[in-house]
């Protein structure tokens, strides 16, 4: 059997079993319990009022600039993996252009904080 | 018979399927001593007694609660996605499930050796953001929608840190490889070996950012019950419920197991000359499970505010600094190569 | 069949179908949804290809991240989706001919372009002793180094690109100062005074 199959062949099966034991569960409660709903037992939980108006509603944009902020950074992080991992053979060249990288960010970084975009409130 | 299990297809597919119930199996029997250790360490912290009354000293408490679930109601909201709504606690589960396959017990015991062992489980608890995003979009009610929006943004925030805190334990080591890793803490100096000593401040980086990607308190804010009642959870009931329930303690568990192989020498003993073995990583997840549980009891809950600020403004300055200072302690070889281990491990 | 293009076909037609189902799903968030399928799909098909450090980043960076920015995005604007499905009927012309455009350099991939004779063997993983993670490594800090520090400005660019679009920084509220918070000095902050009964301050 190929190396490579051999090396991901268990997480899809682990994967399959994962999913199987869910579906079990959920199939198990919707077999063996009762259901019985009613207009009051699935309206919307709310306080004890009827819910005034649907629930997906607009939101703060900093949870959007959160996002953004985190995509850049993961790529950071996705820059680095290569680099921590050859990080005995690579050269001096290769070993400083990583701090220069690392200190353009770290500019952005510090723009970001003068900012305040790190601020919640 | 050996031949069998390591030439034909079948035999190979049979046995993975054997090492996957293996794992998986005692996984989740654990998980249920787990949840009740958890209970009774919070009790006891509380000067409460705990869960006492199923079986001896309540120790069938999870089981009972188990059966409880399965006969319970399952309630779809009106106005609820149907197929999101039962897909976001499956997902919760399965991601915090599958990590499990490359975590090794001991040296070569892993079901699945990979070469990228620490991508992958960042990749899939990447994903495990999605359960709790899609849980709260799904369930058509505000306190779900709330919690899941600030759940999903304090997933993200930490998951910046813990990235970049295994970036310095890879440079010291040179691979991406558990074994490879727990190779590398092996020394003549037993505990003091293991890589909670040079990369000291991170494990506590590390440790805190767990709490704060597992949802756990003092970070449980999706679930904040004075706030949100219980987040992205108000609306579910039943198995689906214990789904997420499940999944999440498996991510806190899974996070203890990481704690363990990257700072606490996985199943290397701590006094050199004793043999290594699968019980000592066993007692280390143990130990660092009890932390995380004695942290539920001890600390008050964060406000949301202070919580992004520590994970943007203390903790990413912070792992960011350490592994500039990494890299240079370990080109350099400084501190008699403490930091370059790669000679050693990899 | 062997067991890896048997998986690659399914990989393929999964990307596809989630390709597919992106742009006609009605509901927005399961667009997303289904564009998540195809990227993991993707992921699948880098790992067939030996590429795991790709596949696995391609998880990290596009579902762990990109994707969760897009579900945001659709779940904030509240935009009427039913308005723009109708919308779409206008550019459908455009969007077709930039379908044909595309199908017609596949033909010309598939049918005029001549590999190298070496192409085939490049193609195939690059097992023995050097991981491909080490390999990119090895080459992307030293040999690559101009393009590498370019993605790093244009990260740097993006960062400031985000904060000036959607920051409004709100002076209507008061702020904790943390740092000054940990700095007081007890002793200074509060003052006892001893207040004779019936005498008052």
């Amino acid at each position: 059997m190929d190396e490579l199959l051999r090396e991901y062949l268990p997480i899809i099966i682990f994967l399959g079993l994962a999913i199987g034991i869910g579906l079990v569960l959920i199939l198990a409660a919707a077999i063996i319990a009762v259901s019985n709903p009613d207009p009051e037992k699935v309206s919307a939980y709310e306080c004890g009022f009827n819910a005034f108006d649907d629930a997906r509603m607009k939101f703060d944009v900093r949870f959007y600039l959160v996002a953004i902020l985190f995509i850049i950074f993961d790529l950071e992080i996705a820059f680095l993996f290569p680099w921590a991992v050859a990080f005995a053979d690579i050269s001096m060249i290769g070993f400083w252009s990583m701090i220069v990288f690392l200190g353009v960010l770290t500019i952005g970084f510090a723009y970001e904080w003068k900012k305040g975009a790190l601020e919640w409130v | 018979m050996v031949e069998f299990f390591t030439t034909t297809n079948l035999g190979i597919v049979l046995l993975i399927i054997g090492q996957c119930l293996l794992v998986l199996v005692p996984l989740l029997v654990a998980l249920a001593f787990l949840m009740y250790a958890d209970r009774k360490v919070w009790a006891a912290v509380q000067m409460r007694r705990g869960p006492n009354v199923v079986g001896p000293f309540g120790l069938l408490q999870s089981f009972a609660d188990f059966l409880k679930y399965i006969v319970k109601e399952i309630v779809v909201p009106a106005g609820a996605d149907k197929f999101v709504f039962f897909l976001a606690p499956m997902i919760t589960f399965v991601m915090a499930v599958i990590a499990w396959v490359v975590i090794p017990w001991n040296d070569g015991w892993v079901i699945a050796d990979l070469n990228v062992a620490i991508l992958y489980v960042m990749a899939v608890s990447s994903l495990e953001v999605y359960g709790v995003i899609m849980g709260g979009w799904a369930s058509n009610s505000k306190y779900p929608f709330l919690g899941s929006l600030r759940s999903a943004a304090q997933m993200i925030s930490y998951e910046v840190s813990l990235g970049l805190i295994i970036i310095g334990i890879i440079i010291s080591t040179g691979s991406l490889n558990f074994g490879d890793i727990v190779a590398a803490q092996d020394g003549s100096f037993g505990i003091f070996s293991w890589y909670w000593l040079p990369h000291f401040p991170m494990m506590f980086l590390f440790f805190i950012s767990a709490l704060a990607e597992t949802n756990r308190p003092p970070f449980d804010l999706p679930e904040a019950e004075s706030e949100l009642v219980a987040g992205y959870q108000v609306e579910y009931s039943s198995t689906p419920f214990l789904l997420f329930m499940i999944g999440e303690l498996m991510a806190v568990v899974l996070m203890c197991a990481l704690v363990s192989l990257l700072f606490l020498g996985g199943w290397l003993s701590p006094i050199p000359g004793l043999p290594d073995g699968i019980l000592w990583l066993i007692g280390k997840m143990l130990f660092a499970f009890f932390i995380f549980a004695m942290i539920k009891a001890i600390t008050p809950r964060y406000r949301y505010d202070q919580l992004m600020r520590l994970g943007w403004k203390v903790f990413l300055p912070m792992s960011l600094f350490w592994v500039v200072l990494v890299s240079f302690l370990a080109k350099f070889e400084l501190f008699g190569g403490a930091y370059a281990r790669w000679a050693v491990g990899g | 069949m062997t067991p890896i293009v048997i998986a690659f076909y399914l990989f393929a037609v999964s990307t596809i179908t989630g390709g597919l189902m992106t742009v006609v799903s009605r509901n927005p968030v399961h667009s997303v949804l289904w564009l998540i399928l195809s990227f993991l799909s993707s992921a699948g098909l880098f790992v067939l290809l030996g590429a795991e450090f790709v596949a696995m980043l391609l998880i990290i960076v596009y579902v762990g991240a990109v994707a969760v920015l897009f579900l945001f995005v659709v779940m904030m604007l509240d935009v009427d989706f039913a308005e723009l499905k109708a919308e779409m009927t206008r550019y459908m012309p455009l969007a077709l001919l930039i379908g044909v455009v595309i199908l017609m350099q596949f033909a010309l991939a598939f049918g005029a372009w001549d590999y190298s004779d070496g192409a085939a063997d490049r193609i195939a993983s690059p097992a023995g002793e050097i991981h491909n993670t080490k390999a990119l490594g090895l080459l992307i800090y030293d040999k690559y180094i101009m393009l590498f520090q370019l993605s790093g400005l244009i990260l740097l660019v993006a960062m400031i690109g985000a904060i000036v679009l959607t920051l409004r920084h709100r002076t209507d509220i008061k702020r904790q100062d943390i740092v000054g918070q940990m700095m007081r000095d007890p002793a200074k902050q509060m003052e006892l005074k001893d207040v004779k009964p019936g005498q008052g301050l």
